[in-house]
């Protein structure tokens, strides 16, 4: 009975895991595949990809033809449910209106949490990325390297399937043979961009996405992911095959039915769930660790939605993957005579140093791509190519202004059309209407190309977040109320990256549609914007400047984890996703390593 | 509410020259005469399919649906290639958008109710016909007027921001279907086997290799 209620879970359980998304799935998985008695609780509702997914609708089959609203943000086929930037009942508190000083949170609240939609990039932080402060004096040195992350980095590629090329570029690592899937055939547009970008010194490799281009190695890998443990081979080689290779149509930001991306509820959750270690119990509002004897944790307290009630699970240790905002709410919740500001708090860390990622965009007109013949270039859905960071010289010696960096994200194709697909022509067209609209609709269609930067932000501060001396959700649980600060190293880097886009867009011998903004604290989008938080309860060397050791355990009460965003002191221009999965798998095997050696 | 005739009457009495929204009376102010709605919620059902009013009531009168399709056919007429925007079904969008309880929405209902009266007001003024009663030929000397927001003299700016916001909505709403998505030959949608990106033909013609990638 993998799917239990708060009426029938067990009385005690090896692991508590809050939250499933990418943090609590991959927790999930590596201590339930190893035998360990899992609890996973989720804040949201039960959620089955397979029959939930819109697979193939077009726009005008849903209202307003799948435009944006308050109740859908990202459009009426995402796969977000219950979330977005608002959740009813469940607010948060902005101490400003000006939007440099904004942070905005994005939740879902469903089994699965946000992976059921994101983006898929899953990008390797390099070395560099884990000694920042060493490299340039900024920010925080992570407890751990590179070497030390990179054998998880491997198995989470393995497992969840990511496609994308060895290319030996500084700081942009590549993975052992055998864990990257081969990267999508670029479209057209991502050809001119290659070829115009290289001319300005700009490198364009392939992209890195959780898409099976093809089936998994399920004779090779299950042996590599799970050695001396023929049971989870078994079972994740049987898994293995049941998930079909994409097949290059309708986009992954809707979730995939036949389980061609990743999402924790199409690739974590079913071989946790076969291991038969795994309860899951969804609509548990966790708000609190509870405190047993020793001074170690004894499990948690949560709502049941369902019912409202307040509920009590018990384990030997507790994981809290509730995404990083969520996290430190719920530590900072857990007040205690001994805790007096919030559970693992005695460094007053928790809820510190939040980042996001820096964002700014530009788009483009491109005539060499205008009238082309028929095309299907719906692919992998997005980034077939990408640009890395490759100013690392030019930076440390001082010549941007800025002291990290960004990598660049492309769009362009002849995507299903859609509401905005041929608004706003008039600055190609003077104002067509009529036939000569139609024509110029076929002539212009496909002929758009856009840049997203995304880069690091330093952690500062000004950017935490803390708990709101009188608000609280429906459900009595006091929120969050945020503070937001970007430095000039984050504004400077993005007016950087307009130069950039502009620079190639005219490469391509395009125009660049609208404004190249050169103002950095214009052109950067507000915090929270690119939904990249991490930090929080940042993980460090000493328990008096940092919340966690280096696998993920609290200084304070060594039997709390914490396996999402949370830990990250420092937030790379590389999407955070994967290394939140190898970072988790890190930290479930050390937890396995001392429940054996029963220090736990 | 004041009614129809009534409006373009007092319309008529205003000087053309005077900017739209200044024209606006009372009665064609929609966000104010909406019955209530509700949206769809966060956790809609996206596997079924929607047509204009299962989720809220449509407001557009009849009169109002049938200046939308004049106009949303003066901006997609039927051609060689593809149908007309209100055979397409786009009056029927235009209606869900204009009536929906989301604020985007709601504000671009003020735009459209009160462009759609303009029209007919600048018909009746200058050809003695409601906008869907005038020839094409008087109706393109009217769209040619507010076409482009670059363009447009102070008189017509107001009218050309709502004709701009207007054929945005109308290519939206027909490029979002089967007809539009036919016309531009689109061909995606359809699950392949393996995807082989761009023929080596068209490359070659544009000066491009898939050999690019391999340069590192």
């Amino acid at each position: 009975m993998p799917f239990v209620t708060s009426a029938t879970l067990n009385k005690t359980y090896d692991v508590i895991v809050v939250g499933s998304g990418a943090a609590g799935g991959q927790s999930a998985y590596t201590l339930s595949m190893d035998g360990a008695k899992v609890l996973m609780l989720e804040a949201g509702r039960k959620y089955i990809p397979e029959s939930e997914t819109p697979m193939y609708q077009t726009p005008d089959q849903g209202p307003l033809s799948g435009a944006s609203t308050p109740d859908k943000r990202f459009g009426f086929y995402d796969a977000t449910v219950n979330g977005g930037w608002e959740v009813p009942g469940e607010p948060y508190v902005q101490t400003t209106h000006d939007p440099a000083g904004r942070f905005d949170w994005w939740r879902a609240r469903m089994l699965g949490g946000r992976t059921n939609h994101w983006g898929r990039i899953s990008l390797r932080n390099g070395p560099y990325d884990f000694k920042v402060h060493t490299r340039d004096g900024l920010g925080f040195d992570w407890p751990l390297s590179y070497t030390d992350l990179a054998p998880y980095y491997d198995k989470v590629e393995m497992l969840v399937g990511v496609y994308g090329s060895n290319d030996g570029l500084e700081n942009t690592p590549d993975s052992a043979p055998g864990c990257l899937l081969p990267p999508p055939k670029p479209i057209v547009s991502d050809l001119l961009i290659v070829q115009r970008a290289r001319r300005l010194g700009i490198p364009v490799i392939a992209g890195h996405r959780a898409v099976l281009t093809r089936q998994l190695d399920f004779n090779t890998s299950p042996a590599r992911l799970h050695p001396g443990n023929p049971t989870a081979q078994k079972i994740i080689a049987a898994d293995m095959q049941r998930r079909a290779a994409c097949i290059w149509a309708t986009p992954c930001g809707r979730g995939c039915s036949i389980r061609a991306n990743y999402q924790s509820t199409t690739v974590h959750l079913p071989p946790a769930l076969a291991s038969g270690n795994l309860d899951i119990v969804t609509d548990a509002m966790v708000h609190e660790i509870t405190l047993g004897k020793h001074g170690l944790a004894s499990g948690v307290s949560f709502i049941d939605k369902t019912n409202g009630k307040e509920c009590r699970a018990f384990a030997r240790v507790v994981i809290l993957a509730a995404g990083s905002c969520e996290t430190a709410r719920i530590l900072l919740n857990s007040k205690t005579a001994r805790f007096p500001s919030g559970l693992a708090n005695s460094s007053g860390k928790v809820g510190r140093y939040l980042m996001d990622t820096v964002g700014s965009s530009l788009g483009g007109q491109i005539p060499l791509l205008e009238s082309l013949p028929p095309l299907n270039e719906d692919g992998a859905s997005e980034s077939h190519v990408y640009t890395p960071w490759w100013l690392y010289g030019e930076q440390l010696a001082g010549k941007l202004g800025f002291a990290r960096g960004y990598h660049i994200e492309f769009g362009g194709g002849k995507r299903m059309p859609g509401l905005g697909t041929l608004a706003g022509l008039e600055w190609l067209t003077g104002g067509s209407y009529g036939r000569k609209f139609k024509q110029d609709a076929r002539r212009y269609y496909g002929s758009f190309v856009s840049f997203d930067g995304r880069g690091e932000m330093i952690p500062n501060k000004g950017s935490y977040c803390e708990i709101d001396p009188q608000v609280k959700d429906k459900w009595g649980i006091p929120v969050l109320r945020f503070h937001w600060k970007w430095s000039e190293h984050e504004t400077r880097q993005a007016a950087h990256m307009q130069k950039t886009f502009e620079e190639i867009i005219e490469a391509m011998g395009g125009r660049v549609n609208g404004e190249v903004q050169t103002d950095g604290a214009k052109a950067i989008q507000a915090g929270g914007s690119i939904i990249h938080e991490v930090g929080g309860a940042i993980m460090g060397k000493n328990a008096k400047t940092s919340v966690t050791n280096r696998w993920g355990q609290t200084w304070d009460v060594k039997n709390v984890f914490l396996t999402d965003g949370a830990v990250f002191p420092s937030n790379a221009d590389k999407n955070p996703t994967l290394t939140i999965m190898a970072l988790a798998w890190r930290a479930a095997d050390h937890i396995l390593d001392l429940m054996r050696r029963k220090d736990l | 509410m004041m009614d129809r005739r009534t409006t373009i009457k007092w319309m008529l009495a205003a000087s053309a020259s005077m900017p739209l929204l200044e024209q606006r009376v009372a009665g064609v102010d929609a966000s104010t005469a909406l019955p209530p709605a509700q949206g769809y919620g966060t956790d809609p059902d996206l596997t079924k399919t929607y047509h204009p009013g299962d989720v809220w009531p449509l407001i557009l009168s009849r009169a109002q649906r049938h200046t939308a399709s004049a106009l949303c056919d003066v901006i997609i007429p039927a051609d060689s290639v593809s149908p007309s925007a209100s055979a397409a079904g786009v009056v029927d969008f235009l209606a869900e958008w204009v009536s929906a309880p989301y604020p985007h929405q709601q504000k671009d209902r003020a735009i459209i109710l009160d462009g759609l009266a303009w029209m007919d007001a600048e018909g009746v003024r200058r050809f003695g016909k409601e906008f869907a009663a005038l020839k094409e030929t008087e109706q393109h000397l009217i769209c040619d007027d507010i076409c482009s927001e670059q363009k447009a003299t102070p008189a017509f700016a107001q009218a050309a921001k709502f004709f701009a916001r207007y054929r945005d909505l109308t290519a939206g709403g027909y490029y979002s279907t089967a007809a539009g998505r036919k016309d531009l030959q689109y061909i995606g949608n359809v699950p392949l086997k393996s995807f082989e990106g761009p023929p080596l033909a068209l490359l070659q013609k544009l000066g491009l290799s898939p050999e690019q990638m391999q340069r590192g």
